[in-house]
């Protein structure tokens, strides 16, 4: 028996000549946010679907709380699909009464901009609240392992740092979190990333982690159209930032036999975006 | 000439989606109009293309067959291969078909080797990209993209900047919308959008710049001044007075910058 709420062993899922998912690992402790980061397509949601057990994996297994995904493992899992699972033709006050019953729970206390909501059809209101309400609905029956795909999807900065205080409110309280996201920026809110690409676990660990040795050259073009042009003619990914050009995980030494003597070059730490094109195109 | 809004205000259904915007879009450059979901992104797409009419204010724009629009995630035909959605735009611009110019997208693009491929076969990456070099291929006075890069991959999203960048290169007006704020740093005007008006505008750095006041990270919640989490720490903002005590002082990013003008513009309110 492991001590993981969650844990996915080398699962994968085919979709007849995609396979969407290929042999990903991953484990969900108590108090801990695991971030799954990946573009669409890269096979979040598939991943998810097998995790919770909506989905059967081809190959690998599942393990909710030590065991395999039953009626009962659901029970303590707080899901909030992209679509955030309302009932649109229901009153906010409605869904929320109706997962507390089917959880056989209390319904939660609607407050903050909720609490003048109460009585509105969901189909009426604003996507933000919207998102609250999702939110306090997969939390109502107080789970052990949250599941969130893509909480803050279109959401604004301040928007997202206020659900990000509420998924760390959820783990501080010792939950285990699982959230994915297609925003970098998001990562350093997890304490652990998974990045998936092509439906492959291409790096795990912390930020700090997947950082580590990770650099990009930094070119200060003279001629930027000139140096753009050779640079990519190479081969080299070149990622224009203001007034320099980026090349992530290459060598300093190859850039200078493309640009030349008078181009300034440095090497600086990636971003953990850089980081990730690498990892993708490495692997 | 430059295009854009000046003041404009735009009401859909009885509401404002849009409020006293200024906008530039010039020739040879990117513009960059970056917010959430309802901040007004496709509003100001559709004003300045001219499908929905200001209430108040000037909207500036070449003639509508200068004028290239991809809208959010329908740009490209699904069924039709890349080769004939080039083709398409080329008949209906009464361009000639399978040009040099086709050509040179193919080749611009990387989509080369998928000429024959159908659109709704491609990934999201290669499928964006054919909606790129569509909006490229009568080679308009303004082009205007919505949300070309929602959901891809990183790599896949420096390319399609990259080609916004060769459009302007050409000499094209570039607009276009994300959610993504780091994609500041790839254009060259920035206008942050959040409920329909306008919360910053200038360059990446000049938006840094403009940020008012101190501040710090605090491994606790600080009571006394406005905060937001960062992972395991949180950002302390002093608009005014000095910093808590044990904050420690920090730059702040744009993503910080954009959460303090959306706090400050909350509390005015």
């Amino acid at each position: 028996m492991s001590g993981y709420l969650a844990e996915t062993r080398v699962v994968s899922r085919r979709f007849v000549d995609n396979l969407a998912v290929d042999g990903v690992s991953i484990s969900v402790s108590a108090g801990e946010i695991v971030g799954l980061v990946g573009a669409n397509g890269a096979g979040k949601t598939t991943f998810i679907r097998m995790l919770l057990g909506l989905l059967r994996p081809d190959q690998g297994q599942v393990m909710l709380f030590g065991e395999a995904p039953t009626r009962t493992t659901r029970r303590r899992i707080g899901y909030l699909p992209q679509s955030l699972g309302l009932y649109e033709d229901l009153t906010v006050r409605q869904n929320l009464d109706f997962t507390a019953r089917v959880f056989g729970v209390e319904p939660p206390l609607l407050d903050g901009d909720l609490a003048s909501v109460g009585d509105r059809l969901v189909a009426d209101l604003p996507l933000g609240l919207r998102r609250r309400a999702g939110f306090l609905a997969a939390l109502s029956h107080g789970p052990d392992l949250l599941v969130l795909d893509e909480p803050t999807s279109g959401v604004g900065p301040l928007g997202r740092a206020d659900l990000w205080e509420t998924i760390h409110g959820a783990a501080d309280a010792g939950a285990g979190v699982l959230v994915t996201t297609h925003h970098m920026d998001e990562a350093e809110q997890c304490d652990r990333l998974v990045l998936l690409s092509a439906g492959r676990a291409v790096a795990m660990g912390t930020v700090e982690e997947i950082l580590a040795g990770k650099v990009t050259v930094e070119v200060t073009p003279v001629d930027t159209a000139a140096d753009l042009t050779a640079l990519e003619s190479a081969g080299f990914p070149v990622l224009p930032t203001g007034a320099h050009l980026r090349l992530p995980g290459v060598s300093m030494a190859s850039v200078r036999t493309i640009v030349g003597d008078d181009v300034g070059l440095v090497e600086s730490r990636s971003s953990l975006e850089e980081a990730f094109m690498t990892l993708a195109r490495d692997s | 000439m430059s295009f854009g809004f000046d003041g404009v205000t735009v009401e859909l259904g009885g509401k404002t989606a849009i409020e006293d915007v200024d906008l530039e879009v010039e020739p040879g450059a990117v513009t960059a109009v970056i917010g959430a979901d309802g901040a007004g992104k496709t509003t100001t797409s559709r004003t300045l293309v001219g499908l929905l009419s200001p209430s108040q204010g000037t909207v500036r724009r070449p003639r509508t067959d200068a004028i290239s629009y991809q809208p959010e995630a329908a740009g490209t035909w699904r069924d039709l291969t890349v080769t004939e959605n080039l083709a398409f735009v080329a008949r209906a611009h009464r361009l000639a078909v399978g040009s040099d110019r086709h050509w040179e997208l193919l080749e611009l693009t990387g989509l080369g080797p998928a000429a024959d491929r159908l659109a709704g076969d491609l990934s999201g990456g290669m499928r964006q990209k054919l909606a790129v070099a569509m909006a490229m291929l009568p080679r308009p006075e303004m082009t205007v993209l919505d949300e070309p890069t929602t959901g891809l991959d990183p790599m896949s999203r420096a390319e399609v900047w990259r080609l916004l960048a060769r459009a302007a290169g050409e000499g094209t007006a570039v607009l276009a919308t994300t959610t993504y704020l780091n994609e500041a740093e790839r254009a060259s005007h920035v206008v942050v959008l959040d409920n329909g008006r306008v919360l910053a505008a200038g360059t990446a750095q000049s938006i840094r710049a403009s940020f008012r006041g101190s501040l710090g990270v605090s491994a606790t919640r600080p009571v006394s001044a406005p905060a937001w989490r960062r992972g395991n720490v949180w950002r302390v903002w002093a608009p005014d007075g000095p910093l808590p005590s044990g904050a420690q002082m920090v730059a702040p990013d744009l993503e910080d910058v954009v959460i303090a003008a959306a706090l400050a513009r909350r509390g005015a309110s």
